[in-house]
């Protein structure tokens, strides 16, 4: 039984990774916009996982726990300012918070 | 073993394309959780159970819950049981069930095929050398992510405190 090759992790999460990055900036609504962002972060840990399974060494998978613990802090602040947009403006539209004040 | 990468891969591919397309947001998150549990697949397939197991715990369970809480908060009120209603309609969950059936029946071929991951990449990492890794050469790393950890709690509980008080300011000074 073969491997499979690093390449096709590899294209795997960069197939991931453009689709997140098109919801980036396709969609306006900001949940989705979190949520597109989620699939990015994701997609690293892939290519880490990856890249860790090509060497069969722990460092991606490491790696990969890093990423999850910034994604968890990065979805905790962004859903809090999700809250604040929403209790300011009553919408989850991005473009409602364009204008900066002063 | 071989092709349970490809299929996963598959599937979290077109779980992400539909999560991007879709125009409810909850549809999306069904669709998001499908796509984490595909990619929790295939870092099984790719020998890496430990990273599995935890992005179907963290990713797929504590921050997509996190996502589904706040949903339900913007959403609270005006005509709650008939949109209740709505999202048990079956066009909404068909899909996501039946790229969950595919992975449930990747799942059931592993366990049936004796559970090793070892045919389809090299050599499994498993949970002990990551664990040595994380608390040998990257424990400064480790101590990192607790630190930034912190500072987004303090952060959510700063903006979502803030929101209470900056209502009432906003109010008096208008």
């Amino acid at each position: 039984m073969t491997a499979i090759p690093m390449e096709h992790g590899l294209a795997l999460a960069a197939a991931l990774f453009v689709l997140g990055l098109v919801g980036v900036l396709a969609r306006r609504n900001i949940v989705f916009i979190l949520m597109s962002i989620e699939i990015m972060l994701n997609a690293a840990g892939v290519a880490f996982v990856a890249a860790g399974a090509r060497w069969a060494e722990a460092d991606g998978q490491v790696m990969f726990f890093f990423i999850l613990a910034t994604a968890a802090a990065e979805v905790a602040v962004g859903l809090a300012l999700v809250l604040q947009l929403y209790h300011r403006f009553h919408t989850v539209d991005a473009d409602a918070a364009s204008k900066m004040r002063g | 073993m071989f092709y349970v990468f490809y299929i996963s891969a598959v599937v979290a591919v077109a779980a992400t394309l539909l999560v991007v397309t879709r125009t409810h947001t909850v549809h999306a998150l069904l669709y998001l959780v499908v796509s984490l549990l595909a990619a929790a697949m295939v870092f099984f397939t790719l020998g890496a159970p430990l990273a599995a197991a935890l992005e179907v715990i963290v990713y797929a369970g504590a921050i997509l819950v996190l996502f589904v809480f706040i949903i339900m908060m913007l959403n609270l009120g005006r005509h709650a049981v008939e949109r209740e209603r709505a999202w048990l309609a079956p066009s909404a969950w068909a899909g996501p069930t039946a790229l969950c059936l595919i992975l449930l029946a990747e799942l059931f071929y592993v366990v049936a095929s004796g559970g090793g991951a070892e045919a389809a990449a090299g050599a499994t990492v498993g949970p002990k050398e990551v664990g040595q890794a994380l608390f040998g050469p990257y424990v400064l790393g480790v101590e990192l992510a607790g630190m930034l950890l912190l500072a987004g709690l303090v952060g959510a509980y700063h903006l979502g405190r803030r929101e209470a008080l900056g209502d009432s300011a906003g109010e008096g000074t208008q």
